[in-house]
């Protein structure tokens, strides 16, 4: 993504882009951990949807499908929130990547 | 037609504020400016003022009005003294980082500790790097011009960046003076209608106002608002000579008194310029060749216009009414000692801290200071750089 220089932006911190944050990849601050979808241990309750800060959960029709990574912060409140005894989301270990590598 | 009208500081911006008529005045009472809202809650509940005016809980809610008010696309002011620009810290540089054009009555006042409700420049000089244009005023008679001119430097395309009027507390805003109003109609056509770029209530643009900058964005946004406050000096004059050539009284940067073939200079803003006036012209029919430099605008700071006019002089007295604890002198002489170091020929300078919490300067002051200037110019050296005037020591 192209940045501005301080010329080209628009008095006063305007952002006239509304909803430009879709371009804003937050998966790339994850580190070290990532959550992972267990779909047989899924009840469909959306807890995790609800709680989701990032809007990160993937939702096809009526059930949870899993976790859009180029959004999912590793957060871990999904895993957290989750109410099965054994959890539809858990956190595993990733690679840690550096930004630049990630932002790819 | 304009009339002349006996009216204290408060009341000349009250005038004004009535002929200028914002969309909104957002405005909470604080000595010794709380004259200034009242006189601004009488105008409205006579009916003399259609915009809208609003008394909230605080004056950093005041200033939160004014941000949102003029994000919505209004013409706004408000006006505070002391600890209620204090309170409005952060939301004077949000003012600014947003480029809102919002004007700000201020009656110059002390800071506590120790409680004093008396004039001197701590509070402005403390907001003095939020990105607001600074204007300083000598009286009555400026205090209303320099407010009227207020609207037409902040909203000028090129600057969209706040304005602050000082008027110092008490000395000015509670002193009764003779002043030149000028005609309503006048007045409005002077500032003339006020268009926002991107004004909130329209529903047709989709934007976000003051959105989240991190380490990627933030330094371009910064620099982005500087321009503002830089392009501000030629608006400024342009406005300054524009009034001058419609109401009769012309402004710029500063004012010389006595310049042209001074020899030792005193450097003095607001109220203290009057006084030093008169000791000026008594030290003149003395024989001394002494002059009265006083700066109007204090941000943007006319370095190059000032160092110029004070190149010449064989020793320069800055006389600032606040301090900088720590600092290498007060707001005022940091300037314009700064200004001064790029050319080589350059008068001998020292800085004096006068009138703090309203204490008064008199003409015999002025007279000492004008003493060690002489003694400065004789041997060419300055003994103290920095000192105080009327302290007991």
């Amino acid at each position: 993504m192209k940045k501005e220089s301080w010329k080209e932006l628009t008095l006063g911190t305007i952002n006239l882009d509304a909803g430009n944050s879709v371009k804003n990849l937050t998966g790339t601050w994850r580190s070290g951990k990532k959550p992972q979808f267990i779909e047989e241990r899924c009840i469909q309750c959306f807890f995790c949807w609800l709680y989701c800060p990032h809007f990160a959960i993937e939702v096809d029709g009526d059930k949870v499908r899993g976790i859009n990574y180029d959004y999912c912060t590793g957060c871990g409140i999904c895993s957290v929130e989750c109410p099965t005894k054994e959890k539809a989301i858990v956190m595993v270990k990733e690679e840690v990547k550096l930004f630049e590598e990630r932002a790819k | 037609m304009s009339k002349f009208v006996t009216l204290n500081g408060n009341q000349t911006i009250g005038e004004a504020a009535r002929q200028i008529d914002p969309d909104v005045i957002a405005a909470y009472p604080i000595t010794p400016s709380t004259a200034i809202v009242e006189t601004i809650a009488k105008f409205k509940a006579d009916g003399l003022i259609s915009g809208e005016f609003v008394c909230p809980e605080s004056e950093h809610s005041a200033m939160s009005l004014c941000i949102g008010a003029a994000s919505a696309g209004g013409r706004v002011m408000t006006a505070t003294a002391s600890q209620g620009l204090a309170l409005m810290w952060e939301m004077l540089y949000i003012a600014a980082g947003l480029r809102l054009p919002i004007v700000a009555a201020i009656a110059n006042r002390s800071l506590s500790a120790p409680i004093n409700i008396h004039g001197d420049h701590s509070d402005t000089m403390g907001a003095r790097d939020s990105g607001w244009i600074q204007i300083y005023s000598e009286n009555c008679q400026e205090a209303y011009d320099n407010f009227i001119q207020a609207f037409r430097i902040a909203e000028h395309l090129d600057v969209r960046t706040p304005v602050l009027v000082g008027l110092d507390g008490f000395i000015i805003s509670h002193s009764m003076e003779v002043i030149q109003v000028e005609d309503d109609a006048e007045v409005k056509k002077f500032i003339g209608e006020y268009k926002s770029l991107y004004p909130l209530l329209d529903s047709k643009v989709k934007m976000t106002v003051g959105p989240i900058d991190f380490t990627d964005y933030y330094f371009e946004h910064k620099r982005n608002q500087l321009e503002g406050i830089e392009n501000a000096p030629q608006v400024i004059e342009e406005v300054g000579k524009e009034f001058g050539k419609k109401f009769g009284r012309e402004y710029g940067f500063f004012e010389g008194y006595r310049l042209d073939d001074a020899e030792l200079c005193i450097v003095a803003m607001s109220s203290a310029a009057g006084t030093c006036k008169d000791a000026i012209d008594e030290l003149r029919s003395e024989g001394k060749r002494v002059g009265l430099l006083k700066p109007r605008i204090f941000r943007p700071f006319p370095h190059q216009r000032i160092s110029e006019a004070l190149i010449k002089m064989k020793a320069v007295a800055v006389l600032d009414r606040s301090s900088s604890p720590g600092a290498f002198g007060a707001p005022l002489f940091t300037e314009i000692r700064s200004a001064l170091y790029d050319y080589e020929e350059r008068p001998k300078i020292t800085n004096y801290v006068y009138g703090l919490g309203g204490r008064d300067i008199k003409i015999e002051h002025f007279k000492e200071v004008t003493d060690d200037l002489e003694k400065i110019a004789e041997t060419g050296k300055v003994e103290k750089v920095y000192s105080y005037i009327n302290l007991r020591e």
